[in-house]
């Protein structure tokens, strides 16, 4: 009997469930789209209740279109976005409101407020993150803060925090009845309530948050034994969860110190495997576990967001109306053989890593009547390129690693004229897989692991191929030209909003 | 001689009046003046608006000429565009065949490779995107003949058929039966008429109203693409042309 292993991806946009063969091929995929709400500017929530019910409908609607029975599924695992907060009653399973997305900034006031306590440094040694709205504690804190009542029962341990996983986990083990409270160690990551080192819930942390240690999950390592299903599709074993760009790290097989990968989507997710040990960023880095696998030691990563690159593309497309859909903007930049001295640094909202800097706007530098549309359809490409770099440069800096090739995935390693200037600018190979799904992929590859399915690292590897690959062509001294200009350009972008 | 199609004159009559150049016109005020019930009208215009020669104004819903007929005479679709809706079905065929896959576009007179998936066994490899390939001695570039009689009289009209090995095609007379042989089968087969040793295989992508705007396939070792008796692999045919109609459905073709 062929058996498979079942991936779900809670994403920020939408819920999919993935099949993979034993040879890491995509055997199925269903999709649904999840709606965002807005109430107020900056906020951001998700619907947690109606995500479980895609999930409910996604993962037997996979097993159809793949043509298989339950129990050819060996193992299932979770990969979800990070950092959102869900808070639910222990004993119904109905949420308190809707949960608090990762992009959403109304606790900035709470942030600014924290960050000046005295000894509020010590957070960042601890968890390996600034104090920011972007993670889950200060999230949790505003629930209970806000919501009347809800600090007493969160303290008696009958309402429950979750991030997507651990809220899918619980529901897909039993809910009320009986469903496991837990998160992996990538998730606990981003909550600034973990000890990087100990990899537990840190009571110095817990009382600079007010978060109160008895609504947390119980912290795992990322594959493992998280009990079977018994709703949606009764009797798999759920064998790995996975923070989404932890899962593309395993997924591109970036198992060793030095590997690298990035995932361009809207934005990107550049993150480096640093080993055993974790390394503190003095270079406006994010420190954060990479994975752990079973009872093997953690695997440390530094991780490099970048807010806006896709981004800047679909605003050519929609903002501007410059390009009619998103690939076109090759065609567009390939009419022009340089960026004709015009750099676009998209700091829409502000600048993240390596610069964090809130205050910044965008720019377009360098506009003189030559500029047409072409160059700045250049400019556009390879501003994700020069912001790429940017953080390999740190990176390299922190880990005192020499990048030596990047792996890439997402929807814009279609894009030929910019994988081929990212190779130019980092003069490193970069490298795309033969499965773009990464995330999923690597969900289902931990859970494999885990399940037996594959015997080792090793095993993995033998199915990571490559689809592509771009090679460095640029002149040095053309390059670190190119780069000054952009570093001069990023310093135009500082601090345009007055404080 | 069969009658004229009396929506396509109406059509072309909708058309017309747009280009009049007195700006965006309502579905009524268009009906009204070519003396069409409003509902055929309506039709005949989310049907032109579908294939991108009007556009309707999302504020007033008004109507204008589209940005696709200014480009009739270039690029139906964008190759860029192109490669970027076949990716993953080109990964997939990959994995499938063991072999590297291939996505050409006509280009004056040539085949444009618009897209190149590595074989998956990690040798070292180069990717060839950009680069232009023989018509006559690729089985992309028969499929691409097969469906686009302007490239195919291109070809054979500059008079001489580069001979690559002592197998290409070089007499215009066989090229022209050969091609007329992948319109019959669906797909084309080459084997060592570009290079010794080496065979592919492709199968047509289509655009929306089944318009070819490409070609898909795979090209490796004679070995392994053709079975001992120079037969083009019968799976891999079958692989080839399933990538082809999943692009094509997703292109609306």
């Amino acid at each position: 009997m062929q058996r498979y292993v079942m991936a779900i991806d809670q994403g920020t946009t939408s819920t999919r469930c993935i099949v993979f063969d034993f040879r890491g091929r995509l055997n199925a995929v269903v999709q649904r789209e999840h709606r965002h709400h807005f109430p107020r500017p900056g906020w951001v929530e998700h619907d947690a209740e109606a995500i479980w019910r895609d999930v409910q409908r996604i993962v037997p609607e996979t097993l159809n279109q793949a043509g298989i029975a339950v129990d050819q599924v060996s193992a299932l695992g979770i990969a979800n976005q990070r950092e959102t907060t869900v808070l639910w009653d222990r004993h119904t399973g109905a949420t308190v409101g809707r949960a608090i997305g990762w992009e959403d900034t109304r606790t900035q006031a709470l942030v600014d407020e924290l960050a000046a306590v005295p000894g509020a440094e010590q957070v960042n040694t601890r968890c390996g993150l600034p104090i920011s709205s972007y993670f889950s504690a200060p999230k949790i804190r505003w629930m209970l803060d806000h919501v009347p009542g809800l600090r007493e029962r969160a303290e008696t341990g009958d309402i429950l925090f979750g991030t997507m996983d651990s809220w899918l986990v619980w529901q897909l083990t039993g809910g009320p009845d009986g469903g496991v409270h837990v998160t992996d160690v990538s998730n606990a990551s981003r909550t600034l309530l973990m000890d990087l080192r100990t990899l537990s819930w840190d009571d110095e942390l817990l009382s600079f948050f007010d978060v109160p240690k008895a609504m947390l999950p119980q912290i795992r390592s990322s594959t493992g034994d998280y009990g079977r299903t018994t709703t949606a599709v009764p009797g798999i074993p759920i064998t790995a969860v996975l923070g989404d760009q932890h899962a593309a790290l395993f997924g591109q097989t970036c198992f060793a110190a030095g590997e690298a990968k990035c995932t361009y989507g809207t934005g990107s997710f550049l993150l480096l495997n640093t080993g055993a040990e974790p390394v503190r960023s003095t270079h406006g880095l994010l420190t954060t576990v990479g994975f752990q696998i079973g009872d093997e030691p953690a695997v440390y990563a530094l991780e490099g967001s970048i807010a806006v690159t896709g981004s800047l593309v679909q605003w050519l497309r929609d903002q501007l109306g410059i390009i009619g859909s998103a690939p076109e903007i090759e065609t567009l930049a390939r009419t022009v053989s340089d960026n004709g001295g015009c750099y676009i640094v998209p700091a829409f909202s502000g600048l993240l890593a390596p610069h964090w800097r809130g205050e910044a706007r965008g720019v377009i530098a360098g506009l003189t009547s030559y500029i047409n549309r072409g160059h700045l359809a250049r400019a556009v490409l390879e501003a994700t390129a020069w912001q790429t770099k940017d953080v390999v440069e740190a990176m390299n800096a922190d880990s005192g690693l020499e990048l030596n090739m990047l792996r890439v995935d997402g929807g814009m390693t279609a894009n030929h004229l910019l994988m081929q200037f990212l190779a130019d600018v980092l003069d490193v190979p970069v490298v795309r897989p033969m499965v773009s799904e990464t995330v999923s992929l690597g969900a289902a590859y931990a859970a494999g692991l885990a399940a037996g399915v594959w015997p080792d690292l090793h095993g993995l590897r033998a199915n990571w191929h490559r689809a592509g690959q771009w090679l460095p062509n640029m002149a040095a001294e053309h390059r670190q030209a190119e780069y000054e200009n952009w570093q001069r350009a990023v310093e135009l972008t500082f601090g345009w909003i007055k404080s | 001689m069969p009658g004229a199609v009396q929506s396509i004159e109406r059509a072309a009559a909708i058309l017309r009046l747009l280009a009049h150049g007195s700006g965006p016109l309502g579905v009524g005020e268009i009906a009204g003046s070519l003396g069409l019930a409003k509902g055929t009208a309506h039709g005949i215009l989310r049907t032109l608006q579908g294939v991108g020669f009007v556009e309707q104004d999302k504020t007033t819903g008004k109507y204008q000429l589209g940005s696709a007929l200014l480009h009739l005479g270039t690029s139906y679709l964008d190759v860029n565009e192109l490669r970027s809706r076949a990716s993953n079905w080109a990964d997939s065929l990959a994995s499938r065949c063991n072999e590297a896959v291939w996505i050409g576009a006509p280009l004056q007179g040539q085949v444009l490779v618009v897209h190149h998936v590595f074989r998956p066994d990690d040798t070292a490899q180069a990717l060839e995107i950009g680069s232009l390939l023989p018509p006559h001695a690729t089985a992309l570039g028969k499929v691409l003949l097969a469906y686009d009689a302007g490239l195919l009289s291109a070809v054979v009209r500059t008079g001489s058929l580069e001979p690559f090995t002592w197998r290409t095609i070089t007499d215009p007379k066989t090229l022209k039966r050969a091609v007329s042989t992948v319109r019959e089968i669906g797909w084309a087969g080459e084997t060592e008429e570009r290079e010794l040793g080496r065979a592919s295989i492709a199968a047509p992508i289509r655009g929306s109203g089944g318009l070819v705007v490409g070609a898909i396939g795979v090209a490796g070792a004679r070995e392994r693409i053709c079975d001992a008796k120079g037969r083009h692999d019968a799976a891999m045919v079958d692989h080839v042309l399933r990538a082809a109609r999943a692009i094509s459905r997703d292109l609306g073709g």
